[in-house]
This record gives structure tokens, C-alpha cells and sequence, in this order.
């Protein structure tokens, strides 16, 4: 049921070689065969323009208002292309050796050369599509270093990177649908999938508008939904991020793994207060000119600017000298936390560490700053109300990047067959750790230029397949599913609100399964889960009806958040190393360092639903390393 | 701080709303507008009543998502904000606050405060990309681009798509949110040649949407949370002139 399908040859050759060999379609036959995909960020609007450009009909879900608002929108910093602009010695191999190393070694080597190898043409054809990004004075595409590189490969628009790539793609889906070729579904969400015959063959969706559920049937289903990072509550996320899609499409079948690898980002700003319903996202850029630091000295209540460079702890710069502030995130996050639990936290609820411009300002003159990073020092003033050029920024990790998701094969392909996942949505190429710049190139390339080459191949195979009717019995069944569980919210009728639950589990999860994992704080999240999710089942309230509801929206994810919480923890709990974003306290070594064991634990957990109350059935995909010598990560 | 805040409740498209009275307590002035919102629902959902519709989403001011007009200004009080970068810090104890929809004949109220915005992405649809398909592209830096006019193009494309333009005018004209496409576009070596095309067909459907027209009267430019340039709209005029100056 896993296999891999990783093509032969040598690394370099393996995609070319698969492309040679990829069925294709007949172009007449292509307008006979539809394809749903949900979700409009990079992922899912790229690969709907792209199979639409080639022919096919496709159905495209997002559930916000419109296709452009995908949270890849708020992507700010940029995209890795290995250019080798720069001539600073990047390259494929130097990209792929980065991003394997990056993600601790839990990653597979095919599906990481592939992602360097397409990153080049990236650029090319966001530029074709009119990305505005950086240009050096003579023309030419400008770019930056960026967290866990020593090159400079990171292409970007401003800080506002992913809005620029997502309306290229989201233009491109729109020309689409003026052509007729897609059919787009705002304010939707899709609540089941329908599995006929094994294979993936159409969803049931929510028109959010009115609430009524619809039947769509397709020859194959793409899920792009995204990353569930807002399991933990207070997120960088999009407050509509969620993990219905995929979840729903575990219970039918497809494996998820690497679930609890979970990136914190480093540069968010930090909590103030109980009513909060996010965290906002600093680029992670500004670790190029900022310096990070805490006073020497436990719960130092000074001002900052009047504490002495002596009595400052450069942490980063102490303990990753060839790194510094541009070590990995998850290097970064978990030394953010480390020194704020020790007491040297900073903020009013010292739950905060230092990034200092002074420094930079001296050097390069305000006027630099300013040019690289105004919009960013705007946005800090705005919601903190401090002038960041005159006082450190306080910042702080906070859950952001999923690595783990649906498993798929070589093809982006799930265990159930027809069912894709592309984008976040899947847990493929950052192993067990995400380099900065590498979310929006992951996703870009999984729908431009690795599904339309992917999806045909299996299209091709259901070109003679019976065609199915959306009153075919599995779609009535699936339908039923839905509304049972609909009905099952609007007549709770307990005391608590859907984001109660919401931030409990988030809360939860933080403290047990979040930066840093142990045994016994997982087994009783295990245990605290479960009770959380009879009080769900019990004490939710769900006012209003079955129309236009957003907190009947909440209810249903919410629901599927405790689930997959606790696979989370299930996942955190089997895995006995410390590798990229998952930490147990036990595997460290005497000065805090993750151990990993390649002995025990180089492979992908995929794990399998077996129903409610019954265990999760792990999965082995193990992981074979041919061009890359397992090394111990280390940045010091 | 305890607020007083008048709220405009509408059930479907077809309904007659009305503004409502509602009385919070216990805001603290580092929540943002959004939290206020938020904070009045769970005390709503406790009476057992239906909560406000609003639209949001990423709350760091970029989605585009979110919007009200905030005692008649669209996003609020503050100069290039979303409302969700709104902070309370901005409101004082006691203050009255009118919250209503974006209003617009082409954006109609959906529930409360959500309204419908989809006549962008049938604009957008008209006419607002560059045709290049998927796949293969020539090397980037082949075609170069002075990094004056990379700028301005960036200036341009950065419009969220959130309406405060098409809500602040009394024509609800929509020239700014085209103007900035139009621009950001026609501005590049690439979008050039499809330029002439794009503007005549973009400024068809939106009079086709039902926005008015523009009368200059620059509202929209002072409420765009991006600070989209007025220039934008003169520039969507001379490409639409010279297009039909110049047609075959």
C-alpha cells in the first residue's frame, strides 16, 4: 500500500527519467475528465491552472470569500531558487544537500532533488507572470540569505513575498475560469471525501452561504488545503486554516505521517494577553540585520537600551558561532525557549527575547534599514505601538509550519488512489524540519510543475473507468455522514463555545506536545485528550442554524483538531529521538543538544485510522540515504 | 474599557437590517478590533443568540478578508489599516462606535457585516493577468527590469483586494482596486503587449459589476490600507484612451 515509487537512475536523472516515462492523456479525451481540487493558495490554484491550461475541467473549493485570500497570501519573506545569481557557489546538489540537512535527515532524497532541481524554472515563470520582485539597479533579479543557508538564494517581493506568487496563481485560476475550463466554488468547504471502489471519485461539499451540501463527483481529487498549525490555537495561521480536508480524508483511508513535526517560527510577536486569537508572523529576514539577545541576568527589568553590551547574552552568536542569528528554526525557536524558561525572558509577560537593530543601524545608517525592512517595522509599530528603530523588538516562537500531513508517494499521490496532495497539505521534502523559504517553492512546484505531469499519469489509467454519477450510494452515505454530524452541533446544546474547545486543545498541546515533547507529558495529553473530547461531545454550544453559521464552521474543525491531536501526540510519543521540530527531553545531550537515532528511527511514521477509541496502526516507510552521508546536524 | 457599540444585523441578502444596540466591557486596548468583535460573540453564544457575522481571516492585515466601516470609515480611525490592525488602543472608555458593512450595489450584505465581493474576481477574470501558461519560461533575468519600475510595480500590485476604496467612494467606483492591477501590470516588459486589451476589457466589467464611476475625489486613496496611489487610476485612464485611441 506505501510504496514509494521512487524512479530509478541516478539522483540527478530520476525526475527527468520519470517525466520521459509519464502516461499522458490524449488532448481530445482530456475535456472528457474532471478534477476537484481544494484550496486556492499556491498549491491547489497552480495546480488547477495548470491542468486546466492543459485541458481538463476542473472544480476548485476554497472556503473563503475568494480564491486570492489562501493563507499562502501572507507568506512574507521568499522563495529559495538554487540560480547561483549570486556566483556565491550555490547549486541543485548545494540546495538538496541544504534542505536534506535542514530537515534533520527525515526526508526523502528523490522528492528533495526534485524540489531544488524545479526551483530555478520557478522564478522564471513567476517573472513571466509579472511577480514585481526585487531587481538590482541594473535590472537583474536581486536576492538574500535567509535562516539555515550560507548562500544567497532567497528571491522576494518586499515582504510580501507570498501575496505576490499567490496572485500570479490565483490570476492565472481566474483566466482559467473566464475560459471556461475552471469552475470555481468560493465559500465552500468540503466536509467529506467520497471513495467508490477504493479510489478517490468526488467530495461533499458546504455552500457556507446557504449551508446546503453538495455532491461533486470528479475522475480525481486533489486536496491543497494547507498546514494545521491552528491545532494550537494561538498560531501565525490564518484563523480559517484548518485540518478538516485532510482529516476527513484519514478516516477514509489516506495515511497521515510525520504528524507531529510541527515548526514554531522564531521571529513572531509574542503573547500580551488571554483574549488573543493569534500571533503575528515577523520575517524571518530580519534575523539578517537584527541581533538576538536576553539580559545576563534572570528577570532583568530594565529598559532595554540602558542594559551594557557586557551584560547582554547573544545566545545565538554564543552558541552557533558559524551560524549565529541565522541558525535553522527550529535550532532558533527551541533556544528562544530554553532561555525565556530559564528566566531571562523579556516583555510584560516575559514570555520574550530581544532582536536588536542598533547594531545595524551603526553600521549601515537608518536609510538601509528602512529600505530593506520598513513595511516590517510599520506593521511592529502598529500592533505593539514601539518604534522598533529605537528599541529592540520583542519576539517569540510561536507554532507555524506543519511538515507532517497526508503521506504521498513519489507522484504526490495518497494511499488511497486518485486522491493527490499537494503543497502543505502533504508531508513531503521538509522532513522533520522546514527551511526558511522553502513553504512557498514546496507548494509553487507541487502544482506547477510536479502534479501536472503526476495527475495525467494516473488520469490515463481511468480513461475507460465508469463514469460516476453523484447518486451513486456512496455519495448518499457520505452525505448522510455530514449532515449527522451538523445536526449533532446545532443540538448539543451544553454550555461552551467552539473556540473554548479550540483554545484548550491548543493550550494543550503547547504545553505537552508543542517545543519540546517528554514521555509522561504525552501520555497525559493522551489521557486529557480524551476527556477534552467527551466535554466537546457534550458541552458545546452552537447558536444560530444550518444556513450562513461561522461558528458551525468552528464546531466541525474543531472536532477534527482533538482527533488528530491525538494522533499527534500518538506520533510524538512512538518516536524515541529528537529530530528537526520534535525534541524529547529524553534524547538530548548534556548541553541540550537533540540526539538522533538512525539506528531505530530513519523512516517516515505513516499512520492509519482504525476507527474511534481504537489506536492509530503505524507504518513504516523507511528511508534510504544514497548520495548524502547521515551526518550530525550541527551549526556551531 | 467599556464601549457602546452600534451594530448593524442583517439576516440574508434579501432582509432588511438594522443597527443594534450592544454594550462591552473589559476591552483592553492591546486587543485588535477583530478580538473586540470576538470577545462580544462568546458573550452572545453565553445568551444563546446568534453570533455576528463578519469577515476575517489572517488578521495581519494582508488577506484582504476582513473589513467594516468603523464610525464611517472604512477599516477605522487609522491611515493604511485593516481593521484587523486595528487596535483598542485607538478607541477610549465609553466611546460609541457604529459598525457597518462595506456598502456598494456590487457588494451585497451576505449576513451582518460579511458581504459579497465577487465582482473583483470576475474583473480579475476579464482581463487582470499576463497570458503566460504554466511549464516552461524564459531564463528571469532575461528580461530585465529597472529597479525604479520593479518598485512602482510592486507599489501597484500590492492592493489586497479588501474594497475600503469601493466603500469609502460615494460612487462606489472601483477604479482604484482596477487603476492598481491595470498599473502594476501594464508597468512590466511582460504585461505590455496585452496591455491595450486588458485595460478596455477590465473597465467593462466593471461598469458591468455595477460600480460607478470615478469623480477624483481621492477618498479611496486616503482609506486603502496599502496606500494605493490615485496615480493608478490615471494610469488605468491613459491605457484605456490609448487603447481605444489606437484600435483597429
Amino acid at each position: 500500500m506505501m510504496e514509494s515509487k521512487i524512479p530509478e537512475g541516478p539522483l540527478a536523472d530520476k525526475w527527468s527519467n520519470y517525466k520521459a516515462k509519464a502516461k499522458l492523456v490524449n488532448p481530445a479525451n482530456r475535456k472528457k475528465m474532471t478534477v476537484i481540487v481544494v484550496g486556492t493558495g499556491l498549491a491547489g490554484a497552480s495546480c488547477a491552472a495548470s491542468l486546466a491550461e492543459q485541458g481538463y475541467n476542473i472544480k476548485s473549493f476554497c472556503f473563503q470569500d475568494s480564491a486570492r485570500r489562501a493563507h499562502s497570501v501572507a507568506a512574507q519573506g521568499g522563495v529559495n531558487a538554487a540560480k547561483n545569481y549570486k556566483n556565491d557557489g550555490d547549486s541543485t546538489y548545494r540546495m538538496f544537500y541544504d534542505t536534506i540537512k535542514g530537515g534533520d535527515f527525515r526526508s526523502r532524497e528523490a522528492n528533495v532533488y526534485r524540489l531544488a532541481e524545479c526551483s530555478a524554472a520557478l522564478i522564471d515563470h513567476a517573472v513571466a507572470q509579472g511577480v514585481p520582485f526585487a531587481r538590482e539597479y541594473a535590472g537583474y533579479l536581486n536576492n538574500r540569505s535567509f535562516g539555515g543557508v550560507q548562500v544567497s538564494r532567497t528571491f522576494y517581493a518586499r515582504g510580501q513575498t507570498g501575496q505576490q506568487l499567490l496572485l500570479g496563481a490565483y490570476q492565472a485560476l481566474e483566466r482559467q475560469t473566464a475560459l471556461g475550463k475552471i469552475k470555481l466554488y468560493t465559500r465552500h468547504e468540503m466536509l467529506e471525501l467520497v471513495v467508490i471502489d477504493g479510489k478517490a471519485k468526488g467530495i461533499i461539499a458546504r455552500n457556507l452561504e446557504t449551508g446546503k451540501l453538495e455532491r461533486h463527483a470528479a475522475d480525481a481529487v486533489v486536496l491543497a488545503s494547507g498546514g494545521y498549525g491552528k491545532v494550537y490555537y494561538l498560531s501565525t495561521l490564518a484563523m480559517g486554516c484548518n485540518s478538516s480536508a485532510i482529516w476527513r480524508a484519514h478516516k477514509k483511508g489516506a495515511f497521515m505521517a510525520g504528524v507531529s513535526w510541527i515548526q514554531f517560527h522564531p521571529t513572531s510577536l509574542p503573547q500580551h494577553g488571554e483574549n488573543q486569537s493569534k500571533l503575528t508572523l515577523m520575517s524571518e529576514s530580519l534575523r539578517n540585520d537584527g541581533r538576538i539577545w536576553v539580559p545576563k541576568t534572570a528577570a532583568d527589568d530594565r529598559n532595554p537600551n540602558s542594559i551594557p553590551e557586557e551584560e547582554r547574552d547573544y545566545y545565538l552568536e554564543r552558541k552557533y558561532p558559524s551560524f549565529g542569528n541565522l541558525a535553522p528554526r527550529d535550532i532558533s525557536s527551541r533556544a528562544a525557549k530554553e532561555r525565556i524558561d530559564a528566566g531571562h525572558g523579556v516583555g510584560p509577560m516575559k514570555n520574550a527575547i530581544y532582536l536588536d537593530f542598533s547594531d545595524a543601524i551603526k553600521t549601515q545608517g537608518k536609510n538601509a534599514i528602512e529600505a530593506k525592512y520598513s513595511n516590517l517595522f510599520a506593521m511592529y509599530e502598529k500592533i505593539t505601538g514601539i518604534n522598533a528603530y529605537k528599541e529592540p523588538m520583542l519576539i517569540s516562537p510561536s507554532a507555524h509550519f506543519t511538515m507532517g500531513g497526508l503521506w504521498v508517494d513519489y507522484e504526490l499521490m495518497t494511499t488511497i488512489p486518485g486522491l493527490f496532495a499537494l503543497g502543505e497539505a502533504n508531508f513531503a521534502d521538509h522532513g522533520a524540519n522546514r527551511l526558511g523559504a522553502n513553504s512557498l517553492l514546496q507548494a509553487c512546484v507541487d502544482g506547477y510543475f510536479i502534479a501536472p505531469y503526476t495527475i495525467p499519469n494516473y488520469l490515463s489509467g481511468e480513461l475507460n473507468a465508469q463514469k460516476i454519477d453523484i447518486s451513486h450510494p456512496a455519495f448518499e452515505e457520505a452525505e448522510k455522514t455530514v449532515r449527522r454530524q451538523l445536526d449533532r452541533f446545532l443540538h448539543t446544546n451544553g454550555t461552551l463555545s467552539a473556540d473554548y474547545f479550540h483554545k484548550k486543545i491548543g493550550r494543550l498541546l503547547y504545553e505537552k506536545c508543542g517545543l519540546s515533547r517528554s514521555r509522561n507529558k504525552l501520555k497525559e495529553a493522551l489521557i486529557e485528550i480524551r476527556e477534552l473530547k467527551a466535554s466537546f461531545e457534550k458541552d458545546l454550544r452552537i447558536t444560530g442554524d444550518n444556513t450562513l453559521n461561522s461558528e458551525l464552521e468552528k464546531a466541525g474543525r474543531i472536532a477534527d483538531y482533538i482527533e488528530l491531536a491525538e494522533l499527534m501526540c500518538y506520533d510524538a510519543l512512538q518516536r524515541e529521538e529528537s529530530c528537526g521540530a520534535h525534541f524529547r527531553e529524553e534524547y538530548q545531550t548534556a548541553d541540550g543538544e537533540a540526539v538522533r537515532n538512525d539506528d531505530e528511527f530513519c523512516y517516515v511514521s505513516a499512520w492509519e485510522w482504525k476507527g474511534l477509541n481504537n489506536e492509530p496502526e503505524l507504518h513504516k516507510e523507511p528511508l534510504k540515504f544514497e548520495s548524502v552521508e547521515l551526518a550530525v546536524r550541527s551549526y556551531k | 474599557m467599556k464601549l457602546y457599540l452600534k451594530i448593524w444585523r442583517q439576516f440574508d441578502v434579501a432582509s432588511k437590517g438594522e443597527m443594534v444596540d450592544y454594550e462591552i466591557d473589559n476591552v483592553s486596548e492591546h486587543m485588535s478590533f477583530l478580538e473586540m468583535l470576538d470577545l462580544l460573540n462568546e458573550s452572545l453564544i453565553q445568551k444563546g443568540e446568534r453570533v455576528i457575522e463578519f469577515d476575517h481571516d489572517c488578521r495581519e492585515g494582508i488577506c484582504g478578508q476582513c473589513g467594516v466601516m468603523i464610525n464611517g470609515r472604512a477599516h477605522g480611525p487609522l491611515k493604511n489599516t485593516t481593521t484587523c490592525q486595528l487596535h483598542m488602543r485607538s478607541f477610549k472608555d465609553g466611546d460609541t462606535i457604529y459598525i457597518e458593512p462595506f456598502r456598494a450595489k456590487a457588494f451585497p450584505v451576505l449576513r451582518d457585516l460579511k458581504i459579497d465581493r465577487k465582482a473583483f474576481d470576475s474583473i480579475i477574470a476579464s482581463g487582470g493577468f499576463i497570458g503566460a501558461s504554466t511549464g516552461q519560461a524564459p531564463e528571469a533575468n532575461s528580461i530585465p527590469i529597472s529597479y525604479e519600475t520593479a518598485e512602482a510595480a510592486f507599489d501597484a500590485a500590492a492592493c489586497i483586494g479588501c474594497g475600503a476604496c469601493v466603500a469609502s467612494c460615494k460612487n462606489a467606483s472601483a477604479a482604484l482596486f482596477v487603476g492598481a492591477k491595470i498599473t502594476h501590470l501594464a508597468l512590466l516588459p511582460q504585461g505590455k503587449i496585452e496591455a491595450p486589451k486588458r485595460a478596455v476589457s477590465m473597465v467593462k466589467q466593471m461598469d458591468e459589476e455595477g460600480f460607478g464611476a470615478c469623480s477624483d475625489t481621492r477618498a479611496c486613496e486616503i482609506e486603502c490600507p496599502q496606500g494605493i496611489s490615485v496615480l493608478s487610476i490615471a494610469k488605468m485612464n491613459l491605457e484605456y484612451v490609448k487603447a481605444l485611441t489606437f484600435r483597429k
